[in-house]
């Protein structure tokens, strides 16, 4: 039986998380409950969210340096707009989508490097959460509170929006006409505008998604935490980046994958679990976090060149 | 980790010790009850000072067998996402306790809710969560500015011009102490702040501002700090051969080295005021009167740590070179700070 290169790519960040819940399940046996999951997969759901946001840049060969501070931006909105005045808060949150878009456009026409667009955008965002929200505070809408702590049946609600976001995400990236466009811009630019396709408004639709799932991000954010910081979310720039190539994208070639970000983004966050079930020391814990990540990203590399060896051969 | 066994002489041992110390009967047991402290920063002397603290306490209490455990766990990156993923791991590692130095007033609240729901005690000190189901431990700022001017007030009757040394603009911190100096000077009206600069709670940062200010000012009674900024601005006074004030220390070593060279010298006299690092140890006995079945109002007051003429060499002694004077509480004070409040 031969497996197909891309089937082994998704495979990989599934075998990660099963190997690291298998690790908790063993460290902290309370965890095998359907509370135990939700709290450890909880706090996943925003990160997985922004993973995503992250996986749209990266479609187009980009790379989106300011998400933390984005996501942060959206929380503040989030717990002060959004819950005192909701019709103001969805226009502000709409606008900063828009001004995503936005960002893609001029990145494109300008030839700018995204790195350095995002990056400075970052401060912008930084500025604009502090001046919102200069204090931690804020509450979080009580319909965003509920939702993120609905109790489903069966299935707890970190897990269950997961899924659900992995494939609308899915259904998006792979699946859509606007998807296939997208990952065609950032495998070969020049041939899908030979095509006739306006490569412009790939690039304006890919960061205006991942303006809508950053903002979703900070939504889902403050549902959990109940109020906001304007530094709430700053973790997750880096994070968001290790989530997509963790879960088989690749930073150039429109090689993306929606599944794999979301498993990658909960593997990222329930290694940081495993390390704290384990007592390692914290002076250790982000070198630890690291290793996996190495180990993960090696085991794809391996995978990848036995594949190519396969190949090589028949 | 394991969890001690339990022989009956242990447990009447560890009954007795508890009685003792607190010369109070124990409600309920406490010593299968398993405390977890929960810090989201460990990077300057005031945080280690605090995990030391933690350490040197609750160590014998374990032995002791008042708890069955009380581990420290320490983010590794200072953010509030990550202390709340933290804490939601403490819950499923069962602790019936959670002590916490919180990254941020609110952005763990929704962690700390299901700490509650699940039926964990969750007690917060110097960095305090909203959530109202937690228990805080605070700092009264504002006090901590209000005493220097009532201690400068003894000091001269006749009252005279102030200055006051503030820490880092717009940190909450400055804003409180600051209140609380210029409440104390609206009960003292004998004294006027005549100028007022940024130490940065920095020693090299205050001297630099106070030498930039001072040829400005008129003759100066007192001067008023937030700790971390003494010792900067006596040098300044020296280099600028102006007649030496009462200024307040803020307990750190370098502060009541200077003091103490100066009072051996020329007898000088003041005060020296700030929060202990040891607090992290008064949250751990209040925690423990808490599962011990105790009523606890959900908003205590720290007591701070002042240091007089008469106990600057005591503790000058104990504060190491570059570190600030600590208190480590015992359950005689956790009881005492908790009747004071009810």
């Amino acid at each position: 039986m031969r497996l197909s290169p891309d089937l082994i790519r998704l495979a990989v960040p599934f075998l990660a998380l099963a190997a690291l819940l298998a690790g908790v399940f063993w460290l902290q046996p309370r965890a095998m409950s359907y509370t135990g999951l939700n709290l450890l997969f909880n706090l996943a759901v925003p990160i997985a969210l922004a993973t995503l946001a992250q996986m749209f840049i990266i479609a187009v060969n980009d790379l989106d340096l300011s998400m933390g501070a984005f996501v942060s931006f959206a929380a503040c909105v989030t717990a002060t707009f959004l819950h005192d005045t909701p019709v103001l808060g969805a226009l502000i949150l709409a606008a900063s989508v828009a001004a995503y878009a936005a960002l893609g456009v001029v990145i494109h026409l300008r030839g700018l490097p995204a790195i350095v667009v995002t990056l400075g955008m970052s401060f912008v965002w930084l500025g604009l959460a502090v001046m919102i929200l200069p204090a931690p505070g804020g509450a979080a809408p009580a319909w965003l509170r509920a939702l993120m702590t609905v109790r489903p049946p069966l299935l707890p609600m970190a897990l269950a929006a997961s899924i659900l976001i992995a494939l609308v995400a899915h259904l998006i990236i792979a699946r859509s006409a606007l998807g296939v466009l997208i990952r065609g811009v950032g495998g070969n630019e020049r041939s899908v505008a030979r095509a006739g396709w306006s490569v412009l408004r790939a690039k304006a639709a890919a960061y205006a998604l991942a303006g809508l799932f950053g903002v979703l991000a900070g939504m889902a954010l403050v549902g959990l935490t109940t109020s906001a910081d304007a530094n709430i979310a700053l973790r997750y720039t880096l994070l968001s980046i290790a989530g997509v190539i963790l879960g088989g994208g690749e930073f150039v070639g429109g090689r993306v994958s929606a599944v794999g970000a979301v498993v990658g983004a909960l593997t990222l966050a329930l290694a940081g679990s495993f390390l704290s079930f384990l007592r390692l020391s914290p002076d250790w814990q982000i070198g630890a976090q690291g290793a996996i990540l190495i180990l993960v990203l090696a085991l794809r590399l391996g995978l990848d060149a036995l594949e190519r060896r396969r190949r090589g051969r028949a | 980790m394991t969890r001690p066994t339990l022989s009956a002489a242990a447990l009447g041992s560890a009954l007795a010790a508890a009685l003792s110390a607190a010369a109070l009967p124990a409600l309920a047991d406490t010593s299968d009850k398993r405390i977890a402290l929960s810090n989201n920063y460990a990077g300057n002397s005031w945080r280690q000072a605090m995990l030391t603290s933690w350490e040197t306490v609750t160590k014998p209490a374990v032995e002791a067998g008042i708890v069955a455990a009380a581990d420290a766990f320490t983010t590794g990156e200072n953010s509030a996402t990550e202390q709340a993923a933290q804490i939601q791991n403490l819950i499923l590692e069962g602790y019936d306790a959670i002590v916490l130095n919180a990254a941020s007033p609110t952005a763990i609240n929704g962690a700390v809710k299901e700490a509650c729901d699940a039926g964990i005690i969750v007690v917060s000190f110097d960095g305090i969560v909203t959530e109202p189901c937690a228990w805080r431990i605070a700092v009264d700022f504002r006090e901590m500015g209000r005493v220097q001017v009532e201690y400068l007030a003894g000091r001269l009757p006749e009252g005279g011009n102030l200055l006051e040394i503030r820490g880092l603009a717009g940190v909450f911190v400055d804003d409180e102490i600051s209140a609380g100096i210029h409440a104390g000077v609206e009960q003292f009206p004998q004294f006027k702040i005549v100028g007022s600069v940024h130490g940065d709670w920095a020693q090299d940062v205050a001297q630099r501002a106070v030498a930039g200010i001072l040829p400005s000012l008129p003759e100066i009674a007192g001067v008023v700090t937030q700790g971390g900024d003494g010792y900067g601005a006596a040098q300044a006074f020296a280099a600028a051969g102006r007649p030496m004030p009462i200024i307040v220390m803020g307990n750190r070593q370098d502060e009541l080295q200077w003091w103490k060279e100066q009072k051996d010298a020329n007898g000088y006299e003041t005060m020296s005021v700030s929060i202990a690092p040891g607090v992290s140890t008064l949250a751990f006995w209040v925690a423990q009167q808490i599962l011990d079945g105790r009523e606890v109002p959900k908003d205590l007051v720290v007591p701070f740590l002042t240091i007089t003429q008469d106990t600057l060499e005591a503790n000058l002694e104990t504060t190491p070179v570059g570190g600030v004077a600590n208190v480590e509480y015992t359950l005689e004070d956790a009881v005492a700070v908790i009747e004071g409040a009810n």
